[in-house]
């Protein structure tokens, strides 16, 4: 476990020193929601039918806002050769950097979720589904966003490529996650939404690292 | 050069290097015996810094082999790679974290134990340093935290890109007496540098020797089909 341990203890450091970067991600997803009330009206009614979609939304937008911070650095301080030269595979070190980026994103845009829920109104029942399913959704937004700041490393202007590319993946996240809370609303089960989620994170746990670390052998090179 | 039995160290066999369209150079062999020293010489841009890269898996070689103390690497690189310490023009440092955190995390990424990393510090006279954040170093004191690098994780084989870019008199004398001392203990080096390095017995490969000709360059370049 050495050098995975050691990895992650870096981008950790690394993302609290820079402390800026968690909070602009956060920031970020904080505001989006809250303009939304702004710009639709405050009616309650509305604001409840709507809400889970727009915490989700804004919750993929901050993900996507955070993922040049994956390996931008590293391709341009010549970390990737390190890594590549490290004891641990490069699949390896692409899941220890997902952790970290989860870590100090991911898990924030949870944490803080029940709030924003409160905002839009939601009941408590689809508060705790709403934070159930960014807690079991948002570990795949890391992973699948992996693969697209591997891909877009040494692009022109990587950030908006980097979106192009991953919002399309993250739709099925987005559709049950946001899923779940309607269909709580609407009274149907939403086991089978949750279950969905914690799937696409778990297929994409061994999945993502695999076409990452390829992008980033191509980017060596 | 093939089927060499002694194999100690690391031998290179016709290798060649492509870099997109371009042919950098092809046919170079070369034995690094434990304990040996290899200078690498040419021109800018005659393919120093794609040998180095090469040699250490970051590329891929158009042609040839490589062997590592009897083995060869293709089979198995993973093992070759944590045997060897690649030095490049870029340093990794991030300016955010600490002198002595940015060497411990490099040791822990090796696998090793950060017992090391003080007295690698005190070898590039760095231990004062130590607490400092990254982004006050100067750049001759980031070269020296990218060569503590080297003691701080042991492998026996250091590969080095104009290790003494930047550095002064003073840091110039403890590389080579940290080189000496790694040679001592059986490790090898390839260096890749336009300066004269005091080492003792060191071979030079000039890789002006093993440019492609004028006939193989325009075999490989699309453009002067036209």
């Amino acid at each position: 476990m050495g050098p995975y341990r050691a990895l992650l203890r870096r981008e950790l450091l690394l993302a609290f020193r820079q402390g800026g970067e968690i909070g602009l991600a956060l920031g970020f997803f904080v505001l989006a929601v809250v303009l939304f009330p702004l710009g639709v009206g405050p009616e309650p009614e509305m604001l409840r039918r709507i809400g889970a979609g727009i915490i989700w939304v804004a919750a993929l937008l901050a993900a996507v806002l955070s993922l040049d911070r994956l390996f931008a650095a590293d391709y341009a301080d010549g970390g990737l050769d390190l890594l590549a030269l490290s004891a641990m595979p490069l699949e390896g070190a692409v899941i220890a950097k997902c952790a970290a980026h989860w870590l100090t994103t991911g898990l924030p845009v949870v944490a803080i979720s029940p709030f924003l829920g409160i905002l839009v109104d939601l009941d408590r029942a689809s508060i705790g589904r709403l934070a159930l399913g960014l807690l079991l959704g948002t570990p795949a937004l890391s992973l699948l966003g992996a693969i697209a700041a591997a891909l877009t490393l040494g692009a022109r202007r990587p950030g908006v490529l980097s979106s192009l590319i991953v919002l399309p993946l993250y739709v099925p996240v987005l559709i049950f996650g946001a899923g779940a809370v309607d269909m709580g609303i609407a009274g149907g089960g939403v086991r089978a939404h949750l279950l969905l989620l914690g799937a696409i994170s778990l297929a994409a746990l061994p999945l993502a690292p695999l076409a990452a670390a390829a992008a980033l052998r191509q980017a060596l090179d | 050069m093939t089927g060499d039995a002694a194999g100690d160290g690391l031998v290179a066999d016709g290798l060649a290097c492509r870099r997109g369209e371009r042919l950098i150079f092809s046919g170079l062999d070369f034995a690094l015996p434990a304990g040996g020293a290899l200078l690498l010489t040419g021109a800018n841009g005659s393919g120093k810094s794609s040998l180095l890269r090469l040699l250490a898996t970051l590329l891929a070689p158009a042609a040839g082999a490589l062997a590592w103390n009897g083995a060869s690497v293709a089979p198995d690189p993973s093992r070759y790679r944590a045997s060897l310490h690649h030095l490049g023009h870029l340093d990794a440092i991030k300016p955010a974290l600490g002198v002595r955190e940015t060497l411990a995390s490099w040791a822990g990424l090796r696998g090793a134990s950060t017992a090391r990393v003080d007295g690698a510090l005190a070898a590039f006279a760095l231990d004062a340093l130590a607490d400092w954040p990254c982004r006050w170093l100067s750049a001759g004191q980031r070269r020296r935290l990218a060569l503590a690098r080297l003691l701080a994780a042991p492998a026996p084989l250091w590969l080095l890109d104009e290790p003494t870019a930047a550095l002064d008199s003073d840091g110039e004398r403890r590389l080579v007496a940290a080189i000496e001392a790694h040679r001592a203990a059986g490790g090898c080096v390839a260096i890749a540098t336009h300066q004269v390095l005091p080492l003792a017995g060191a071979h030079t490969l000039s890789l002006e020797d093993f440019a492609p000709t004028a006939h193989e360059r325009a075999a490989g370049d699309p453009l002067t089909e036209f």
